[in-house]
């Protein structure tokens, strides 16, 4: 392997171009001609639309057009779909209501679109959309599920009675019944899983252009998966044909999930540039972006663990209700249900799970998949629920996850998961270890005498990536296959171009992907293009989401790369007249063994192509494709543990050390890897201390800026400390798990759990604000 | 309406534009300097952030009529031809941007902060200068030891100079 090959702590090659501004992100592309659309949103969470009077606005400057939803209908636009079939406990499917783009009849959230304005400038349009006079007729909201739940409720969808998405369920009820029968102790605990706002830092955008002459779009758009764009577009929403639809997602500044989906604006984008015929750009602010971006987690669950008299657990019953907020987006009905409850074993031998799941309409922004989308709300709800039970049952709370580990592989779970491989005690140990657990009590002395409150905190979390194979996830309902595609292609000159259908936007891929090649032919990264985002130039390809790049991605590549050495290795030995079993690639050559006889790569691929010399047969050319439709999940696992400190006059939380332990099975660039982990724990400590999207009960978003929704900034998390433990993957070639979710699935109940330790109490919710921590610490005075 | 007369990035402009045109805009609309990134609309992202003769400031929230005559610095204008700035290597060295959509801005502030804080620089002080800069990838892990990395090499470029 070069030293650029896997394993490496290469710089990423993509850097050049963002640390100089030259990063070319949706917002840079211009076009001649180019309109600028501004959407008129509502401003009330449900309200009838009477009428839009878009007159005065038509005649101000620079206005080009005012197109409003009913128009949408005309053309016959296709409503959003949910792109993933869940049925109901009784066998019904699930029960949906109609979304349009733009709403012609009824607004359900704050800050759904019911008319565009185009015009010459982003001003003028702005200008014009205050001159746009809608009339609206409310009617009575439901922000909260209680509310949407309560008799009597204002209905948002007819097609949903009771405002009921599904009562779905996973798992045997009886077995679980019995089993908590026999239990020699109960553990229960609430909770809820706080709504969080993705904000990836580049707001979503889209430019859209219509070629008359060819009848053909051009859709730039920040998209995590362009072809799965295109094919929705072209599919369902029935604004472009596919062959006559290129989506190009350039360089995307994070995703985090939010934008896999296609959303209301970049269809309206799309379809406004032909009604106009001329280009339209439309860049959201970050307004736009706390109310229309998909949101993520917000669960209230109840949840319940028995245990026998050695501390074994027993069985798990889960009841969780899950907010999809007024509409159903495009994977919303599977996170909280196959993303969620089946990792709801966690790392431990559970004879028997019961998990109900109930999905419910609000009149707020749809929720949809958000960096571990389930997974988070799984691992905080199993590792709250052990650390609660540890110290209920009086046992150290890492030896009580220590008795109930999985620890024979293959572990088939009772809620469908078949865990591979893994080793959780290893993880654990090495972060005790790190964190000096043995010195934890004398650290928390040191804290009380200087009148702070120390915690420790513990959370093993697992989480599935490397969605997915199709098959199995066509049975449960999904409505894609969920493989890769790869193309990798050796140019005469013996450079190499890979067209992969994952869509880097911050992963790096441009450098771990080169790398799997580069080590593998022994050339250096230099010499490998990653091409990737643009549907024109890669076939197809499902996108970047769940961890799966490394895992699903790279394997097509892999597979693909096998195929061109293979055609590599029988030019090489035709020109070098030995046999192709004694050739071996090393450092850019093919070699015959044993022999000082050698070929260069770029001898062999210009001999491909010059086709004058070539096995009888053979045709011309160097580049083989691939399609790698993964066999398992994989499943990356690890420990982390939090120390807090409390300050008891503020309720204000520090955390003053932070172990994280990993097992991603073979890491591609660590450098990478430890870089992802980072982003996730700093996104999951924000889920516990500051994030937290909060609506009023008439469904006002009262949290729609960074002025009022706290993110974590480089002062509110400390620096971490990551390591990794490895077992490795056997279900892909390269052994991989997956590392980008980890950080964001494994750190919340890791920091709760240290603030209930360093509290004495459980009575804490997410976000753990000094107030909310404050109120806590009164409580338990009161108590005392 | 009014006309302007800036420096940016060493070279003169002059621009005619309307009362409320933010720099931000300039930059990226009439200039094409694209480096410099809209994050938010309430002044909290930074990644904005340019140097108006030499120190940084948000160029979402500077109207372009208030800062005539100014020198204005934009990523695009920190690196000497092929040699990159300090602070961009560090950045690349140590991982300290993802998705890049903050980085611009980051490196901006950071160059102002080392500049600032000559011998006293530690981890703390680069995490409270970095409050109005908000990176949703890196965790500042990297970005924080970006910063002391790259303070370092400039001290060592200065004295070289
Ligand atoms: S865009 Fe200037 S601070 Fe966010
Ligand atoms: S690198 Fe993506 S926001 Fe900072």
């Amino acid at each position: 392997m070069g030293v650029e090959g896997i394993g490496a702590r290469v710089a990423r090659k993509e850097d050049k171009r963002f640390i100089t501004g030259r990063g070319r992100y949706v917002d840079d592309v211009k076009i001649v001609g180019l309109t600028h659309a501004h959407f008129i949103r509502s401003p009330h969470a449900h309200a009838k639309v009477k009428g839009i009077d878009a007159s005065a606005a038509k005649d101000m400057p620079g206005v080009v057009d005012v197109l409003t939803a009913q128009q949408l209908v005309d053309d016959k636009i296709g409503n959003l779909i949910c792109g993933w079939a869940v049925s109901s406990k009784d066998g019904s499917p699930m029960k949906m209501g109609a979304w349009p783009a733009m709403a012609p009849d009824t607004v359900r959230f704050v800050g759904q679109a019911v008319a565009v304005v185009i015009a010459e400038t982003k001003n003028q349009a702005k200008d014009a959309a205050e001159a746009v006079v809608v009339e609206y007729e409310e009617l009575p909201a439901v922000s909260s599920m209680t509310a949407a739940l309560a008799s009597g409720a204002p209905q948002l969808h007819p097609e949903a009675p009771g405002n009921v998405v599904y009562d779905w369920s996973i798992g045997d009820e009886k077995l679980t019944k019995d089993a908590f029968s026999k239990a020699a102790n109960i553990v229960s605990l609430d909770l809820t899983n706080n709504r969080l706002v993705p904000n990836a830092m580049e707001p979503r955008a889209a430019v859209a252009e219509y070629d008359e002459a060819e009848e053909h779009f051009t859709l730039h758009t920040t998209s995590q998966n362009p072809h799965v764009a295109r094919l929705v577009l072209s599919a369902f929403y029935n604004v472009a044909q596919e062959h006559k639809l290129r989506v190009i997602a350039p360089d995307v500044g994070g995703g985090f999930g939010s934008k896999i989906f296609i959303y209301p604006e970049e269809m309206v984008a799309l379809w406004a540039s032909k009604k106009v015929r001329r280009p339209v750009k439309w860049t959201g602010d970050r307004t736009e972006a706390f109310l229309t971006d998909a949101h993520g987690r917000d669960h209230i669950s109840h949840a319940e663990m028995a245990f026998d008299t050695n501390n074994k657990i027993l069985g798990l019953r889960v009841k969780t209700h899950a907010n999809f907020g007024a509409y159903m987006s495009l994977f919303s009905s599977s996170v909280p249900t196959y993303l969620y409850a089946t990792l709801l074993s966690g790392q431990y031998n559970i004879p028997t799970i019961y998990a109900e799941v109930m999905g419910v309409y609000t009149n707020t922004t749809p929720v949809d998949a958000y960096r571990g989308a389930g997974r988070p709300e799984a691992s905080y709800l199993v590792e709250r629920l052990m650390e609660t039970s540890a110290r209920q049952l009086k046992v150290d709370p890492a030896e009580l996850r220590r008795i109930n580990f999985v620890t024979q592989f293959p572990h088939q779970t009772p809620v469908i998961m078949a865990y591979d491989i893994g080793d959780f005690g290893a993880s654990l140990d090495a972060a005790l270890k790190a964190i000096d657990y043995a010195g934890f009590p004398a650290r928390k002395a040191k804290a009380k005498a200087a009148g702070k409150l120390r915690g420790l905190g513990f959370s093993c979390y697992i989480e599935a990536c490397g969605i997915a194979p199709s098959k199995a996830v066509g049975s449960l309902g999904a409505g894609v296959g969920l493989w890769e595609s790869a193309e990798v292609r050796v140019n005469p000159v013996g450079t190499i171009e890979v067209l992969t259908g994952s869509h880097s936007h911050g992963q790096g891929h441009e450098t771990t992907f080169a790398q799997l090649v580069a080590g593998r032919l022994g050339i250096s990264v230099d010499q490998v293009q990653i091409v990737h985002g643009d549907t024109d130039k890669v076939q197809f390809g499902m996108g970047t989401y769940g961890s799966r790049s490394a895992a699903v991605g790279m394997s097509a590549i892999f597979k693909a790369m096998e195929k061109v050495e293979a055609k590599a290795k029988k030019i090489a030995a035709h020109l070098l007249e030995a046999s192709e079993g004694d050739i071996v690639i090393e450092n850019g050559e093919f070699k015959v063994t044993g022999t000082d006889k050698a070929i260069a790569l770029p001898m062999v691929a210009l001999a491909a192509y010059t086709a004058h010399n070539l096995p009888d047969g053979m045709e011309p050319g160097l580049k083989e494709g691939a399609f790698y439709d993964p066999t398992n999940f994989t499943f990356p696992a690890g420990a982390y543990i939090c120390e807090v400190e409390i300050d008891p006059g503020t309720g204000k939380v520090d955390i003053v050390d932070f172990v994280a332990v990993d097992d991603f099975g073979r890491l591609i660039n660590p450098m990478i890897v430890e870089g992802q982990v980072h982003g996730g724990l700093a996104q999951g400590i924000g889920q516990a201390l500051l994030e937290g999207a909060v609506y009023d009960d008439n469904g006002q978003p009262v949290t729609a800026s960074f002025m009022d929704y706290a993110m974590p900034r480089a002062d509110d998390v400390p620096s971490f400390r990551v390591s990794h433990t490895t077992t490795l993957c056997p279900g892909n070639p390269l052994g991989v798990k997956g590392c980008g979710e980890a950080g964001a699935i494994g750190s919340s109940p890791a920091v709760i759990n240290a603030i209930t330790d360093a509290l004495g109490h459980n009575r804490i919710e997410m976000p753990a604000t000094p107030g909310r921590v404050w109120e806590a610490l009164q409580l338990q005075q009161a108590a005392e | 309406m009014s006309t302007v007369k800036l420096t940016v990035n060493g070279k003169s402009v002059s621009a005619t534009v309307e009362d409320r045109t933010l720099l931000v805009h300039l930059l990226r609309e009439n200039l094409n300097l694209t480096g410099t990134h809209v994050g938010c609309d309430t002044s909290q992202c930074g990644a904005c952030i340019v140097h108006i003769d030499g120190k940084a400031v948000k160029s979402c929230t500077t109207l372009v009529g208030q800062i005539d005559g100014a020198n204005v610095t934009t990523i695009e204008g920190i690196a000497k031809g092929d040699q990159l700035h300090p602070m961009q290597a560090a950045f690349r060295d140590n991982h300290g941007l993802q998705c890049g959509y903050c980085t611009p801005g980051m490196i901006m502030s950071a160059i102002d902060i080392v500049n600032r804080h000559a011998s006293d620089l530690d981890e703390e002080t680069v995490r409270q200068e970095l409050e109005g800069n908000i990176c949703r990838c890196t965790g500042y892990h990297n970005i924080v030891k970006s910063v002391l990395d790259a303070a370092g090499r400039m001290k060592v470029a200065q004295a070289a100079e």
